[in-house]
């Protein structure tokens, strides 16, 4: 299992672009991914509809846990994007 | 036909004629029985449901390959988590749940989507939107478990277009990104919605692709395929039944606009030579190209967010300075209006945390409320400024916005002073307080700019982001008009520039008004300089101010228009 607690840089927040490669990026990890807004209960990351109805802004704090295989990995993977300042391409 | 010469009223979105046969996109798909059971076991029930979700995702991502590029990438991120939701792994556990219990799939589907709904609904504005996308993806689940086609580009419907290649007018309640992504503009004469204002997925499509449209057009679901049409994205009217000559000649009138307005060059100026300098909108560097294009002799308003969002501290000075040169280079002689930092609640910035929560952001501490608390900030900023002016191409002039009153517009022009800023200083009139006493207002800077969007919403207590709104956010309300007037009478007195810089400025004919009214300077999108242009230099400013006198005479935004369009030329 791997946790880390990180403040979202992207602009839109969890919201759009970045909401959408997040979620993508959850659901290709073998075991449970969920996330957390600030002391709130965690949801599954890889639920679009429950990341966004976390309703997650620039600035806010996250707690991401990953279990299972390449738990590590896909916790960087998954780091990576939410502090991201702007998604990639258009 | 019964029908014949009736007429129809909407909203305006997407200024241009457009005539043609109606070819309707309702698509309602009707709400599946409440407590509707399933016939058959609930295993072959769950496959159907899962089956039906895993077809729309697959066709939405489809939808967002083959969108084409002025669809635009919006439309295409849409489509992508559009997709996501069809195949969301929490939905998808409701779904068989429900199925277990007893229900249909149909059923199971929309309640399913139904408890997301509320939650989305319940998030708070930023994802009041989303709601419009997981309906359709709703609507497009139950369509294809019950084998009925959706969309315009769903197959079989492509069958209902008219033969021969004819425009035909795109009547719907309301259009989703993915019912438009594989449209065919060129076959497109103009949309018609029931539903959707201003800021609806049609009006910024439209506004896109340059085809007229009208939203929040009550009966316009009930018009019957085939009918001739007529829609004017101007004053939002849709004549019904209008003769084969009319459509004729509106297509041609169109034409003939888009001919006359192809030559975008040189000072802006009414039939016999007043002046009207016509600049661009732009909201970054990025823009600058297509201002130049347009024709812009100049930048009326340039948003300078964009440097400061997504960051723990301001931009350093050499990144600024870059961005507000590029500008000032794109237009060697001209001028370039920087509007300074606009951040508020709505807009939070990291380094620039909003003091405290505001229940109502629009009228909390944004704008120069915010700077005044910050005004390091603004000083970094009109430093960067200075130095960038320092070094030629068009004359910089800045400007505060939300300014309230004379005070807040002393204290931002002794800020500009003191870094080095003397001449084109200005403010924005966007609160009504600031138009009642533009008088006041004007004796402390050199120029106004009355951003016509949020005095609209700030006059008529109408949230701009409220599509049900959208009757009081008419740039046309004559209330709006007295305040424009009121300014423009006021800077005009005291030998100041007034601009306008909103959407106001970018219809033609209310451009025109503007011009009656005193207005020296218009500011908009650069694709809506061309027309405005052509109008302007179509009427005198004799004309000009007697369709301002005849707009103002009205009680109502559409009489307005009206008695200002019989006064213009074109």
């Amino acid at each position: 299992m791997a946790v880390r607690r990180i403040t979202v840089a992207a602009e839109v927040g969890l919201h759009a672009r970045p909401a959408a490669l997040f979620v993508r990026a959850a659901g290709k990890a073998p075991g449970e991914v969920t996330v957390a807004k600030g002391v709130g209960e965690p949801v599954n990351a890889k639920s679009i509809l429950a990341v966004l109805s976390l309703d997650v802004r620039n600035g806010d704090e996250i707690t991401v846990r990953v279990e299972g295989d390449q738990a590590g990995q896909v916790l960087d993977e998954l780091v990576r994007l939410a502090e991201t300042r702007e998604s990639a391409g258009g | 036909m019964a029908d014949t010469g009736r007429e129809l009223r909407g909203t305006g979105v997407s200024q241009g004629v457009g005539a043609g046969p109606v070819r309707r996109f309702l698509a309602q798909v009707a709400e599946p029985p409440a407590g509707e059971l399933r016939v058959g076991a609930a295993d072959a029930e769950r496959a159907r449901a899962a089956d039906a979700l895993e077809a729309v995702a697959a066709d939405l991502e489809n939808r967002g390959l083959r969108a084409g590029d002025r669809a635009g990438d919006a439309a295409r991120d849409v489509l992508a988590a559009q997709a996501l939701m069809a195949r969301d792994p929490g939905l998808a556990e409701e779904v068989a749940r429900r199925i277990e219990a007893g229900g249909s799939a149909e059923r199971a589907v929309y309640d399913a989507f139904g408890t997301y709904r509320e939650m989305l609904a319940g998030a708070g504005e930023y994802l009041a939107a989303r709601v419009a996308d997981l309906d359709d993806v709703r609507d497009r689940a139950i369509a294809a478990l019950r084998g009925e086609p959706r969309g315009p580009g769903a197959g079989p419907a492509d069958a209902a277009e008219p033969p021969g290649g004819e425009p035909y007018v795109l009547v719907a309640r309301d259009l989703a990104p993915a019912d438009t992504a594989l449209l065919d503009p060129s076959r497109v004469a103009a949309f018609v919605t029931e539903e959707g204002g201003p800021t609806s997925h049609t009006a910024i499509l439209a506004r896109a692709l340059g085809v007229p449209a009208v939203v929040a057009c009550a009966g316009a679901a009930a018009l019957a395929d085939g009918t001739p049409v007529l829609v004017d994205g101007a004053t939002g009217v849709v004549r019904i039944g209008a003769s084969a000559a009319e459509l004729r000649a509106a297509r041609e009138d169109a034409a003939r606009r888009r001919a006359a307005s192809s030559v975008p060059t040189g000072p802006g100026a009414t039939a016999d030579g007043r002046r009207v300098a016509l600049l661009a909108n732009i909201g970054g560097p990025k823009d600058l190209a297509a201002a130049v294009d347009a024709g812009a002799e100049g930048i009326g308003l340039y948003r300078t967010e964009f440097l400061f969002l997504n960051r723990d501290s301001p931009p350093g000075a050499p990144e600024q300075e870059d961005a507000y040169r590029a500008a000032l280079d794109a237009f060697p002689g001209g001028r370039v209006i920087v509007r300074v930092l606009d951040a508020g609640a709505d807009k939070p910035l990291g380094f620039l945390p909003p003091p405290s929560p505001e229940p109502n952001p629009a009228l909390g501490e944004r704008g120069v409320r915010m700077l005044r608390r910050h005004p390091d900030v603004l000083a970094g900023q009109l430093d960067a400024l200075a130095r960038a002016a320092a070094g030629g191409g068009a004359r910089l002039e800045v400007m505060a916005p939300m300014v309230a009153d004379a005070a807040e517009a002393a204290w931002f022009a002794d800020a500009c002073r003191e870094a080095g800023i003397r001449t084109g200083i200005g403010v924005m009139v966007e609160l009504p307080s600031a138009a009642l006493r533009a008088r006041d207002i004007v004796v402390a800077v050199d120029f106004v700019s009355i951003g016509t969007n949020d005095l609209a919403q700030y006059a008529f207590g109408a949230d701009r982001q409220v599509g049900a709104l959208a009757r009081l956010q008419d740039p046309w309300g004559p209330a709006l008009l007295d305040l424009v007037a009121l300014t423009a009478d006021a800077a005009g007195d005291a030998g100041k520039g007034c601009g306008v810089c909103g959407e106001a400025a970018a219809d033609p004919a209310l451009a025109c008004v503007l011009v009656g009214l005193g207005v020296t300077s218009l500011s908009m999108a650069a694709m809506a300089i061309p027309a405005v242009r052509t109008a302007v230099a179509r009427n005198t400013a004799a004309q000009c101010r007697e369709a301002a006198v005849a707009a103002r005479a009205a009680a109502t935004a559409g009489d307005a228009r009206a008695a200002a369009r019989a006064a213009l030329t074109g």
